[in-house]
């Protein structure tokens, strides 16, 4: 068994029109046997920079606190906030650095830059970034990910058509993968205001 | 030493060992170590006329994934040089981006273009230390003052010096199309068009290859990135998206206002003292 599927995880991000939305399943388990329900895979970095966290949940957690820290000092340094695109060179140091002994984690990132231009990218365990237009996928239930996104996304949707699309996107591919479900939490970021919805979903 | 309270501080560099001893232990307890994205690469690069001629797919891989459709695998060095990756993502990315600094701040030191073989140097010093386990082979091509050049470098640290030269997984697909159709004196359209087809030989022939053919033509004094330069792969089922008759179950729903940004309007009345 791959160290990806001790936990379980499903990530998805998409991009709409001058918003994002970010998304991840709520289970922790331990193979094959549930520990949580209400498991954090997202969190909020500022008000306008997502990280979503998949694989290890030890890394994960370990992974956000360095990563908070960072951001503090740079926070502290510039007086200012990190673009997103920064965020995401960040983020691939710290894992490139561990080369040859990763962190177990997929990350994937969504924000909003300068203008409100929405910008999400994915990484493996070792930093190589992924920047996409669309969407990107993570996790365990990646490859029903892709293949959901790939049919349902479309191009400049508004926030509410955009929470639906991923909303579907994750219930149904997480429905498709024994390691993650317990329903979904998402965040739809516009540049006024930030939704978080938490989704019912199966709970076998 | 440092102390443990500074062992989060930015470090200035190199790799961190910290989490081998726990990963060998998950390993041994049979939890299979991840998969990293790799580019099972076509790329390949000539020397013609004028210059160097680049040119890469734009295919990324996991395991049996596409997980990039359209990425990027022609690297930025320095004004005058370029280089292709194949091999594990990561290590292409970052020991370009590395390399490629390092050049920038040769050419503040000394006020002189870089030249290629000095790329080469440092490339090859890199992978050769890490025996091979920076798993990164690569094209390098460039213009500078001694003329155009070419080289192939391996994830151990050897290179080879060539006028027309393949690497990554569609490397044999490419080289059959070089081997036939190579000459010396090509022409910037021959060129291109010989880089292109070589390209086109491995999106098609070899499956760790795909999607577009990305170009970058190096001549003395000049430089054109022709990212995207033949799309044989459009998409040609539709991106219409799907209309949801029911509306998915939410059971708790937060919204948080941001914050206006608020405009501060230099100078205005000094304050009265």
């Amino acid at each position: 068994m791959s160290i990806f599927e001790y936990n379980g995880s499903a990530l998805v991000a998409m991009v709409g029109k001058n918003c994002f939305a970010i998304a991840s399943d709520r289970r922790l388990g331990v193979q094959l046997q549930t520990i949580a329900t209400d498991f954090q895979r997202i969190f909020r970095i500022h008000d306008k920079v997502f990280i979503g966290l998949s694989g290890l949940g030890t890394d994960v957690q370990t992974l956000y606190q360095r990563l908070v820290f960072r951001h503090k000092l740079y926070q502290l340094r510039e007086e200012r906030d990190m673009k997103p695109e920064t965020f995401a060179s960040l983020v691939s140091a710290l894992l490139y650095e561990k080369r040859f002994g990763p962190y177990f984690c997929q990350p994937v990132i969504a924000g909003l830059g300068d203008d409100d231009k929405p910008f999400i990218c994915t990484m493996d365990s070792i930093g190589a970034k992924e920047l996409a237009k669309d969407f990107v996928v993570a996790g365990t239930a990646s490859e029903s990910l892709y293949g959901a996104c790939e049919a349902m996304f479309k191009p400049d949707m508004e926030p509410e058509e955009l929470f639906e699309t991923i909303s579907q996107a994750l219930i149904s591919s997480v429905d498709r993968d024994c390691l993650s479900g317990w329903g979904g939490h998402v965040y739809v970021v516009t540049p006024t205001e930030v939704t978080e919805k938490i989704l019912k979903g199966r709970m076998d | 030493m440092a102390s443990k309270a500074t062992t989060d501080v930015p470090m200035k560099g190199g790799f961190n060992f910290d989490l081998c001893r726990r990963n060998e232990m998950l390993a041994n307890k049979g939890l299979r170590g991840p998969s990293f994205l790799k580019t099972g690469t076509t790329i390949v690069g000539l020397i013609f006329q004028d210059g160097v001629i680049l040119g890469a797919d734009t295919r990324a891989t996991e395991g049996p994934i596409v997980a990039d459709k359209n990425c990027e695998k022609i690297h930025y060095m320095a004004p005058n040089i370029y280089c292709c990756g194949a091999g594990t993502a990561a290590d292409t990315e970052a020991v370009t981006d590395m390399v490629s600094s390092q050049l920038k701040l040769h050419r503040y030191h000394t006020g002189r273009e870089s030249r290629v073989v000095t790329a080469l140097t440092l490339l090859k010093t890199h992978l050769f230390s890490y025996q091979g386990y920076v798993s990164a082979a690569l094209v390098l091509g460039g213009v500078d003052v001694t003329g155009p050049h070419l080289h192939t470098i391996y994830p151990h640290g050897s290179t080879d010096t060539l006028p027309y030269a393949t690497m990554g997984s569609g490397s044999l697909a490419a080289m059959a199309i070089f081997e036939s159709k190579y000459r010396e004196g090509l022409s910037k359209d021959e060129g291109i068009k010989l880089v292109a087809e070589a390209i086109l030989s491995g999106v098609f022939n070899d499956l760790g290859s795909g999607s577009n053919v990305d170009i970058c033509i190096i001549t003395k004094g000049h430089t054109e990135y022709l990212r995207n330069h033949m799309l044989p792969n459009p998409r040609t089922y539709p991106q219409k998206g799907y209309s949801f008759p029911k509306r998915t179950e939410v059971l708790l729903t937060k919204i948080t206002p941001l914050r206006e940004v608020v405009e501060v309007i230099e100078g205005g009345d000094a304050m009265e003292e």
